[in-house]
């Protein structure tokens, strides 16, 4: 799910990073007759729509955009499993929680997916996990919310995948090859999670009062920060030119913005909800949903680490990881015994 | 998803970091009977046995597959992209291996 779908800078790079980052300095180094011949190919084949595979050159800025791209979108994979594993053991019945342990599982495997496709390109799963871990490193701000009680589940499928599933089909056509193969597994995975999230929340909707004001209680306090997945207003993404310069992004945030809210709109009078917003209304002249104001202040305070949970959230990562240690020396320790005992039985 | 070969000797990772990742491994799926294992992602694990159970999770939970292989990143070669032209070009310039080189007369029917 939950691609963060805009690029946010991550913290201060670390040394070596800067020191051969000789693309990105202000006075960028002349560029040799080689370097330009290879950038000419590359922008050839990007002209071209053609894919760029790990081993190829490319400008190390594209290197640097999908490293910190991808990984804040494994990262965002990862975290993304802590809000509804909080809900795994208190699911009401079994089959809801059959259901919310694969979905969690496929988030874990999302994950895997990704930062596979992120060290193709030079960086290691150590480093990656390092940059999370430290704080260094974004994840998508959603995760920074709570899910108070089981309606949120459902919104979480519903909404929340919903608008990453909007954000990721276009991913699919990525220039770089393992991102797009990457995405084109997670896409294929994702639409179970948004119908089991909305079919729990028709499920609910057709219970007690009490259980519809859940929902519709759920849906308020999730939909505006739904909205703001999508990244900061086209005017106000100097980035986003350049990553859809490269083939990296296709759509532009306030395109793929508009196309969820069309989209939910008749998911939600299906499910009889009402979606918090008084100026959501179709807008005949365009043939699109006008939408209100969405509160980035709100939202930058939450990316920059002062949302209700983001320090919950880095802190179960962090405990998860730390706990995890031995486990993986104790693997690697079985791994070589084994190792020398083959050896031992073939001399 | 592609191969990690090209990353199996990091360039950026400090060794220290390269020593206490497990090591990397390539994973290949065969989705039916009858058809060929084809390369799916990669994965980290401590040892081969340990690459197929997590292949296994990572890769087929929804019945993808019906064999796994893994080899690790570091067993594979691969050819350079730079060479390409000299690697891959000598094969094009003779067209009298396709079929479509050879002009047979239409009375002879599908052949």
């Amino acid at each position: 799910m939950y691609t963060q779908s805009f690029n946010v800078p991550d913290g201060p790079e670390n040394q070596a990073e800067s020191a051969k980052g000789s693309v990105l300095k202000a006075v960028p180094q002349p560029l040799t007759a080689a370097q330009v011949a290879l950038q000419a190919q590359f922008d050839q084949r990007i002209d071209a729509d053609g894919k760029v595979e790990p081993r190829d050159w490319m400008p190390e800025a594209y290197r640097k955009t999908l490293v910190r791209q991808i990984s804040q979108h494994a990262h965002s994979e990862i975290v993304g499993m802590l809000p509804e594993g909080n809900w795994i053991s208190r699911a009401p019945s079994l089959k809801r929680k059959a259901i919310l342990i694969a979905k969690v599982q496929d988030e874990g495997g999302h994950g895997l997916y990704l930062y596979s496709a992120a060290e193709t390109l030079g960086t290691s799963r150590d480093q990656m996990l390092e940059g999370l871990h430290t704080g260094k490193a974004k994840y998508s701000s959603i995760f920074n919310y709570p899910t108070l009680n089981w309606a949120d589940v459902g919104v979480i499928g519903w909404l929340v995948d919903g608008a990453a599933i909007m954000n990721q089909i276009p991913l699919c056509r990525c220039s770089y090859g393992p991102y797009a193969r990457a995405m084109i597994r997670v896409c294929k995975e994702e639409s179970f999670h948004q119908r089991q999230g909305y079919e729990a929340l028709l499920v609910m909707m057709q219970g007690t009062a009490e259980q519809k004001a859940m929902v519709q209680d759920a849906v308020n306090r999730w939909w505006w920060k739904c909205l703001a997945m999508f990244g900061p207003p086209d005017a106000d993404s100097p980035n986003s030119a350049q990553g859809m310069r490269w083939g990296i992004k296709r759509i532009s945030n306030d395109d793929l913005r508009q196309k969820f809210v069309d989209a939910t709109v008749p998911q939600a009078k299906v499910l009889g909800v009402t979606l918090p917003d008084p100026d959501l209304k179709w807008n005949e002249a365009r043939q699109q949903h006008d939408y209100g104001q969405i509160d980035w202040d709100e939202f930058w305070s939450t990316v920059n680490g002062n949302g209700p949970c983001n320090k919950e959230r880095l802190g179960a990562r962090v405990k998860a990881w730390n706990d995890g240690q031995w486990v993986r020396e104790a693997a690697m320790a079985h791994a070589q015994k084994q190792a020398q005992r083959s050896i031992q039985e073939a001399a | 998803m592609s191969s990690n070969t090209s990353t199996s000797t990091n360039a950026t990772a400090t060794p220290s970091a390269a020593l206490k990742e497990w090591p990397l491994w390539e994973v290949f799926v065969r989705s039916k009977q009858g058809l060929e294992h084809k390369h799916c992602g990669s994965l980290h694990a401590s040892d081969a046995q340990h690459a197929l159970q997590m292949a296994r999770d990572v890769y087929t939970r929804r019945q993808e597959g019906v064999s796994i292989w893994v080899v690790q990143s570091a067993s594979i070669a691969a050819s350079q992209p730079d060479d390409k032209a000299e690697f891959f070009e000598p094969s094009g310039d003779k067209v009298y291996r396709h079929p479509t080189f050879y002009e047979i007369p239409d009375a002879v029917g599908h052949m």
